[in-house]
């Protein structure tokens, strides 16, 4: 996963919120993942328009964290979702 | 007793009917008439029960679940209640225009089950000539109208030899993902297992194959467990994971628990699927680690496997509260497995196919 990769969630993989459990979750063939707070933050911003660099700044912007801090956590949790074909780039 | 588990997944085995004739099918092996089957409006109130008790996934299964014409609207209703909906199909019986109105209703994926890569070799073990062509059609409607697509091949003796194939072959219809599931011994492929069990060879070979498998194309394997040292943890442990519902609404801790001689299972039509799962005495008997008799009650792996699967110790011992002869640790084991590999070299090709 580069920085000027842009990514969404591919038809088929969704976020659900589980009222039962009060939780969020990555819904996908055979998968449920249970998502943090910052799994969910990540995965509201992929919108298949913006680079994972302007969803680090943003949410960088947002938590008041530096961006070289959260650009690595980033790419690590969208390159395991995309070797699961949770996550797509364009 | 410990709390009740929150479930994930519902198998909703719409129909038993199919035209296919696969002899490891999963249905038992006396099928659910059409008359027996329950109706839309049933199934709508319990996909949306299903939500209420925390379910994710709705599989919609049989069978052929295309054989109910009222397919888009079972697919609708589980759109609206927002879980996720998966159908399990053979594709064959399923038209275009009706997979497209599921579509629309808003299905989110589609598992589509291939016996082998070859027409031949897959009409013959599915029973039902032309099938494998309609298979390779359905895959195209799939990845064409957008929809992520899971190839299911269930592997045995006379398909695993050409699982290259089958790779290549579900890479070659655009499957997201490919299922290289080996048979499951109930039912009727428990009928079939001399004609099924693969040799141990098979088994090490199927295994280095997958692994070596490249590609963006996602592959789970599931193992069979005659020749391993652990027993798989049968539906992710009895009543944690998921339940089955039959084709006339009754509620299973797992599709073959009806080969349980003892159990009382209940049906939706007379007790909410809340009741069912969490006060159910069939999904209490065997819930948890309470039930297990040694070496199960002492093992470090009893929260990992549970014991393994309760049909097999049915299957197998006469007893389902015995631990599952496919753990090294029962008593029963070497036997076990000396009696797979019997089956494995019985060299006996012809099946008995599903009714
Ligand atoms: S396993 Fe074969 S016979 Fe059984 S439901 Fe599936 S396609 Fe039909
Ligand atoms: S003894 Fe029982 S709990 Fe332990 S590994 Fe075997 S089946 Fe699992």
């Amino acid at each position: 996963m580069t920085p000027d990769n842009v990514t969404y969630l591919p038809r088929g993989v969704r976020l659900h919120r589980c009222g039962v459990r009060n939780e969020w979750f990555l819904l996908a063939p055979e998968r449920a993942m249970r998502l943090d707070e910052i799994g969910i933050a990540i995965l509201s911003e992929l919108d298949g328009a913006r680079s994972v660099r302007d969803i680090v700044a943003g949410l960088a912007e947002r938590y008041a964290a530096p961006a070289e801090m959260i650009a690595n956590d980033v790419a690590t949790f969208l390159s395991e979702l995309h070797r699961r074909r949770m996550v797509e780039v364009q | 007793m410990s709390a009740v588990p929150v479930p994930l997944a519902l198998l909703a085995e719409v129909t038993h009917r199919c035209p296919l004739r696969c002899p490891y099918c999963s249905n038992p092996t006396s099928l659910v008439k059409r008359s027996a089957e329950l109706s839309t409006a049933t199934w709508l109130d319990l996909f949306r029960q299903a939500a209420g008790l925390g379910i994710l996934h709705v599989h919609l299964s049989g069978g052929e679940p295309a054989a109910r014409s009222d397919l888009p609207e079972l697919v609708a209703g589980v759109a609206e209640t927002g879980l996720y909906s998966n159908l399990i199909t053979s594709g064959v019986g399923l038209r275009e225009s009706v997979f497209a109105r599921c579509v629309e209703a808003g299905l989110d994926h589609v598992q589509l089950s291939i016996q082998a890569a070859d027409a031949g070799t897959a009409d013959r073990i599915g029973g039902y000539r032309g099938g494998f062509a309609t298979k390779l059609e359905v895959a195209g409607w799939v990845t064409s109208y957008g929809l992520p697509l899971t190839v299911n091949a269930v592997v045995h003796r006379q398909n695993l030899d050409r699982l290259p194939e089958i790779i290549a072959l579900a890479r070659q219809l655009g499957a997201r993902r490919l299922e290289v599931a080996h048979t499951q011994y109930h039912g009727w492929a428990l009928l079939n297992r001399d004609a099924l069990m693969p040799t141990p060879e098979q088994v090490e070979r199927a295994r280095a194959i997958v692994e070596e498998a490249g590609g963006r194309m996602v592959i789970d394997y599931v193992p069979p467990d005659h020749f391993a040292t652990w027993p798989k943890a049968c539906m992710g442990g009895w009543g944690r994971y998921g339940m089955t519902v039959t084709p006339e609404g009754v509620v299973l801790p797992c599709q073959a628990a009806e080969s349980i001689p003892g159990l009382e299972f209940e049906s939706v039509t007379d007790r909410s699927l809340s009741e069912i799962w969490r006060n159910g005495l069939a999904f209490a008997t065997y819930r948890g680690t309470d039930w297990m008799p040694e070496p199960c009650r002492s093992c470090e792996r009893r929260e990992i496997d549970w014991g393994g699967c309760r049909c097999q110790a049915m299957a197998y011992l006469g007893n389902p509260g015995a631990t599952d002869p496919a753990c090294s640790r029962s008593p029963h084991h070497s036997q076990f497995r000396s009696r797979a590999l019997g089956f494995a070299e019985a060299g006996v090709d012809s099946f008995t196919y599903r009714g």
